[in-house]
C-alpha cells in the first residue's frame, strides 16, 4: 500500500508536466514556427499568442489549455508488479490533479450527461501495459485534446476519390486529404500520428503511440523517414496556417508507424495532435529513483 | 486598429474587416452550447442589456471561487464555436450582439446574420487559456450558475487587451471560407487531381 501510495504521488507530477510544461523540442518548433512566419500576419500573432501562453503556464503550474484532455498511457513494467495496483494509482492520480486544478474535471457520463467531476470514468484515464525485461517502471503520457480528437480520421485503401492505392503514395494522398478537412479545427500547427495497417482500434492506438516520439527524431524505417519527411513540407504548402488563419506552418511533425494487417484490410489512421502536444515521461528505478523523461 | 473599446457601436463593427487583429477592453459576456438555447427560447430580458452593443464569448472557462465570494477566471480559451451555427444568427440580431468570440469560424447563415445586423466573428487564439484568462480583469456578475454550472453559465465579465483576429466582417468576408478553399486547391495539385 505505502509503495502504490508512492506510485500516486510521482504519477500526479508526471500529470501536472504534461498539463503545464509543454516539451522542449514542442517549444522550439514553435519557436522556429513563428520565425518562419510573415511579420504582422494573423499567423504570426497566433504563434507569438501560443508561446506567450506557453511561458504562463509553465510559471504559474497551470493548465497550458482548458481542455486537459484525456490521460492516454502507456506502462512498461517489470514481471512481478501488478499492473492492477499500477492502474488503480494512476487513476487515483488523474483524481488528485483534477482536485489541483492540474486537469479539469473532462469526464461525462455519455448516458445521463453528467460530469463525473473528478477527471476519472469509464475508460479514462486510458491506460494501456507492456510487461519488460528491465527492473524499472516506465511511464509514458499524453493529454489528448477533444477538438483535436474530432478531427482525426480513419482511411481504408484503395480510396478512389483520391486516386490512393494501397502503397506510401496512398498514405501521403489520404493524411494530406485529412489535413485539409481538418483545417485549423484541431488547433493548428498540429503533429500528426500515423499507422499504416493494423485493424481499426490497433491503427488508432499505434497512431497515439507515434505521438510519444520526440519532433526531432528519425523514423529508423528510411521509406518512412521519408514520407514523414515529405508529408510535413507539402502539409506546409497547404497554406492552412496556425489555427487556420492562412500561412507556412500547419504541421510541426509526422510520425508514422506500421502493423501488419489482414489480407483483406489496408487502414490508414491518423491521429490529430494539437499545438499544446502535451506528453511526459517518467522512469522509476527498482530502488525507487525517479528520473523525468521528455 | 488596436484597442477596440466596448461597448462598440455599429459603425466603428462595420469599419472592420476580415484580417484585422484586434483588443479588446470593457465588459463582454460568456455563452455557450445551453446558453444560446435559453437565449433563443424566450427574450431574457434580466441579461439582455449585458448583451446590447458588445460581444458574446465561446467559452467554458475553469473558475475560482475566492475567499471573499468573488470569482475569478483561472483557464479561458474558446471552444468550437461552429455547435452555436443553428442559434448564433438569431442571438446576435435580437439581443443586438456587435460580435462573437470563439474557435474554428462559423458558417453561412452566421456570415448572413453578421452582415445584416452588423456584428463580427473574432477568433481568439485556441488552447491559449492562460493569456486569455489574464486579459480577464474582473467577473462582474453570472447568470444560470445553478441551472447551467460553471462552464455553460453566462458570465459577465470586465477584459483588458483581449487578443483577438477579426475572421468573419460584416460585409460577407470570411477567412475560414477563403483559407479552405485555397487549401483545397493546393491539395488538388499536390494530388495531381481536377483540372
Amino acid at each position: 500500500m505505502a509503495e502504490a501510495d508512492r506510485y500516486v504521488e510521482t504519477f500526479v507530477e508526471l500529470v501536472r508536466r504534461a498539463a503545464t510544461e509543454l516539451p522542449p523540442d514542442v517549444v522550439e518548433a514553435l519557436q522556429k514556427a513563428r520565425e518562419r512566419e510573415q511579420q504582422e500576419t494573423l499567423a504570426q500573432r497566433a504563434l507569438a499568442t501560443i508561446l506567450n501562453n506557453v511561458d504562463l503556464a509553465r510559471e504559474a503550474s497551470l493548465p497550458i489549455c482548458q481542455d486537459t484532455g484525456t490521460p492516454v498511457v502507456w506502462i512498461h513494467h517489470p514481471i512481478g508488479v501488478s499492473t492492477r495496483e499500477l492502474g488503480s494509482a494512476m487513476v487515483e492520480a488523474v483524481r488528485r490533479a483534477t482536485a489541483k486544478q492540474y486537469l479539469r474535471p473532462n469526464a461525462v457520463n455519455t448516458f445521463t450527461g453528467k460530469n463525473t467531476g473528478d477527471g476519472t470514468g469509464r475508460g479514462i484515464p486510458l491506460l494501456h501495459f507492456e510487461e519488460w525485461d528491465s527492473p524499472d517502471i516506465e511511464v509514458r503520457l499524453i493529454l489528448k485534446g477533444g477538438g483535436s480528437e474530432n478531427v482525426s480520421a480513419q482511411y481504408k485503401l484503395p480510396d478512389s476519390r483520391l486516386g490512393a492505392g494501397r502503397d506510401l503514395e496512398g498514405v501521403r494522398r489520404v493524411v494530406l486529404d485529412a489535413l485539409v478537412a481538418a483545417q485549423g479545427k484541431g488547433c493548428a500547427p498540429g503533429v500528426l500520428g500515423i499507422c499504416i495497417g493494423g485493424d481499426r482500434v490497433s491503427g488508432f492506438e499505434e497512431s497515439k503511440r507515434q505521438l510519444l516520439r520526440p519532433l526531432p527524431d528519425t523514423n529508423p524505417v528510411p521509406e518512412l523517414a521519408a514520407l514523414e519527411e515529405t508529408i510535413l513540407t507539402q502539409a506546409n504548402t497547404l497554406g492552412v496556417g496556425p489555427m487556420g488563419f492562412g500561412g507556412r506552418t500547419t504541421l510541426i511533425g509526422v510520425k508514422i508507424g506500421v502493423l501488419d494487417r489482414l489480407p483483406a484490410c489496408y487502414f490508414v489512421t491518423i491521429s490529430y495532435m494539437c499545438w499544446a502536444d502535451r506528453r511526459a515521461g517518467v522512469r522509476i528505478a527498482e530502488g525507487g529513483e525517479v528520473t523525468w523523461l521528455s | 486598429m488596436a484597442e477596440l473599446k466596448l461597448p462598440v457601436d455599429e459603425a466603428t463593427i462595420r469599419g472592420l474587416k476580415m484580417g484585422d487583429y484586434v483588443e479588446l477592453t470593457g465588459r463582454m459576456i460568456t455563452g455557450r452550447d445551453a446558453a444560446h438555447k435559453w437565449l433563443i427560447e424566450s427574450f431574457r430580458e434580466e441579461v439582455a442589456p449585458f448583451m446590447k452593443d458588445t460581444v458574446i464569448y465561446h467559452c467554458g472557462p475553469v473558475v475560482r471561487h475566492d475567499d471573499d465570494g468573488s470569482w475569478s477566471f483561472v483557464a479561458a480559451g474558446p471552444t468550437t464555436s461552429i455547435r452555436e451555427e443553428p442559434y448564433q444568427a438569431d442571438v446576435i440580431c435580437t439581443y443586438g450582439l456587435r460580435g462573437v468570440i470563439g474557435k474554428g469560424g462559423m458558417g453561412r447563415k452566421t456570415l448572413d446574420g453578421l452582415a445584416r445586423c452588423g456584428a463580427v466573428y473574432l477568433h481568439a487564439v485556441g488552447g491559449a487559456a492562460q493569456v486569455l484568462a489574464r486579459s480577464v480583469k474582473r467577473v462582474e456578475r453570472v447568470f444560470m450558475l445553478e441551472e447551467f454550472g460553471v462552464p455553460e453559465a453566462l458570465w459577465v465579465i470586465d477584459v483588458e487587451r483581449f487578443p483577438v483576429m477579426v475572421t468573419m466582417d460584416s460585409h460577407g468576408g470570411s477567412l475560414h471560407e477563403t483559407v479552405e478553399q485555397q487549401s483545397r486547391q493546393k491539395l488538388e495539385e499536390l494530388l495531381g487531381l481536377g483540372a
